[in-house]
């Protein structure tokens, strides 16, 4: 895809609670928000019980072909069996984000893509909410690759949480400014 | 009826597909759980009873749709959903309703078989779906989407176009386009003009007994019965036939593919254009009546067609009996375990674009 046409892939992994379904339903809203193209591929059935959980979400200008992806553009991972997964299927030049809290730096190996550790857990218990940690990784990609705008991942929220969780918006929005945050003062 | 202006959802295909449902006044769902199709029973299961329908987990995939069969025989819509094996035990039960000439929904949110199979796509139940599966010479209205936004639509169609013929359809999807989320607009549709249900069984108070039965067994009526159901499926080609095709007009090859595989084979025709190759798609949305005049129209200006299946072929057989004859068919399968990319599409398209 090339051009002046918007193209842009990212798979979400991490172990199954860690939210990354949530994750990127929230960025796939987003942007279906700003008039793109969107689809959301959820991993279903046996990897779901156990192992590991994994999304792709797909944006683009244009009707989307296949929502899923061999070799993504970008990639967010949030445990160890996630990276050693999905590490060398990123594109050259792709952006490898990843939460170094629970994964050690040294075990991210390529040099031809963007690497960057966001110790997520940390910043999550930091603030007062360990179960945030998600919307910190969450803050930091879209600050890094400016899919979508802030404001309309916050719009988002409300239709992509339960409404039993509603109440829970404000510590969201709070945790994904403070992954954007992380990424701003690199 | 409802809001024409409603805003864009993001939802799971097996969802909108019971969005559908509702939106076309189906208020009976029997079925058995099985994967990748949970999402829709789970649906209806809490939206329904609110409504006033109902909703029956029933204790196999023969009791779903027998109950289908009863359900439909009163004139009300209904449905069942399930996947490959469970909709192989249904066979018998869909042969019934077609020889009852009977409408209802049956859902295949297909996996990978033979037998137990797996749960990653397939479309490997083309020629079960297309074929008719049970037993006896009858057809069923067989629908593919290959958007989350067609799951909507076409469940819509297929309820209409079974009740229009009094004939089973069904809706043929893979884990693809039942798990996958994409933007839906629940935009209900407008109600068309039905045939009246006056064959149903409601009570003979002040009528006619009616009879519904498929067991024919004075001398002539059995073939009378099955050529008035051949000449029920000939007005099906004849008028209900859809397809859609994208850049076939200048197309020296074009790809036939449908359901999940169309999409993924539509990025392929798109990078093949960006490479200078006049390549087109043709994609069949009625997998019954199969678009046959309309690729055998094409075949006439086209002499190449590649078909892209995820199974080891089965459309490719259709394509083949619809073009004419100096037409070159090849085929790109894969079967079940990973789809292909764009890419290795495009690979094919090279290597047959000659």
């Amino acid at each position: 895809m090339s051009g002046d046409r918007f193209y842009y892939d990212v798979i979400m992994a991490g172990f199954g609670g860690q939210g990354v379904m949530l994750i990127g339903n929230l960025l796939a809203y987003a942007a279906m928000k700003e008039g793109r193209h969107v689809t959301y591929l959820p991993t279903y059935g046996v990897e779901m019980r156990g192992g590991t959980a994994n999304c792709t979400v797909v944006i683009s200008s244009r009707e989307i072909g296949s929502p899923v992806v061999e070799r993504p553009h970008g990639v967010v991972l949030m445990n160890l069996p996630s990276l050693l997964k999905y590490e060398q299927r990123v594109l050259p030049k792709g952006l490898l984000l990843f939460n170094s809290s629970l994964i050690d730096p040294k075990e991210a190996s390529r040099k031809d893509i963007e690497v960057l550790p966001v110790p997520v857990n940390d910043m999550a218990i930091e603030n007062g909410n360990p179960r945030l940690a998600n919307m910190v990784a969450l803050g930091a990609f879209v600050e890094k690759t400016k899919l979508v705008r802030m404001a309309s991942l916050f719009e988002s929220l409300e239709k992509v949480l339960d409404e039993r969780y509603r109440q829970f918006i404000p510590p969201n929005i709070k945790a994904i400014e403070l992954g954007a945050r992380f990424v701003q003062s690199l | 009826m409802g809001d024409q202006n409603p805003e864009k959802m993001l939802v799971k295909g097996n969802e909108a597909l019971a969005m559908a449902a509702i939106d076309a006044g189906c208020l009976l769902y029997f079925g058995y759980p099985i994967t990748p199709q949970n999402d829709i029973p789970e649906y209806l299961s809490k939206h329904l009873p609110p409504l006033g329908g109902e909703f029956i987990q029933a204790e196999s995939e023969i009791a779903s749709i027998n109950l289908l069969l009863g359900a439909s025989a009163t004139g009300k819509r209904a449905m069942t959903s399930s996947s490959s094996p469970g909709i192989s035990l249904m066979q018998e039960g869909i042969s019934y309703m077609a020889g009852s000439e009977l409408p209802g929904l049956i859902v295949n949110i297909s996996r990978s078989g033979p037998g137990l199979g797996g749960i990653s796509p397939s479309q490997g139940d083309y020629f079960q779906a297309t074929r008719g599966g049970g037993h006896g010479d009858y057809r069923m209205i067989v629908l593919a989407p290959s958007t989350i936004q067609e799951m909507y639509d076409l469940t819509i169609l297929a309820f209409d176009l079974s009740d229009k013929y009094r004939n089973p359809a069904m809706i043929l999807g893979d884990a693809l386009i039942g798990q996958m989320k994409e933007p839906l607009l629940r935009r209900r549709p407008e109600k068309i003009d039905l045939p009246p249900k006056d064959w149903a069984l409601t009570g003979a108070k002040g009528r006619k007994p009616n009879r519904l039965k498929s067991l024919y067994l004075q001398d002539g009526e059995l073939s009378e019965h099955n050529w008035k159901l051949y000449q029920k499926y000939e007005r099906m080609k004849r008028e209900e036939v859809r397809f859609e095709t994208l850049l076939t007009e200048d197309a020296k090859l074009v790809v036939a593919a449908f359901g999940s595989m169309a999409r993924v084979s539509k990025s392929s025709v798109e990078l093949a254009r960006e490479e200078g190759m006049k390549v087109g798609l043709f994609r069949p949305i009625t997998l019954f009546p199969y678009p046959e005049k309309a690729l055998h129209d094409l075949s006439k200006r086209v002499k190449r067609f590649l078909t892209v299946e995820l199974n080891t072929g089965q459309m490719v057989e259709d394509v083949k009996l619809s073009v004419d004859r100096d037409v070159e068919v090849y085929f790109y399968g894969r079967p079940p375990g990973s789809l292909p990319t764009p890419e290795e599409i495009l690979e094919e398209i090279r290597k047959y674009y000659g």
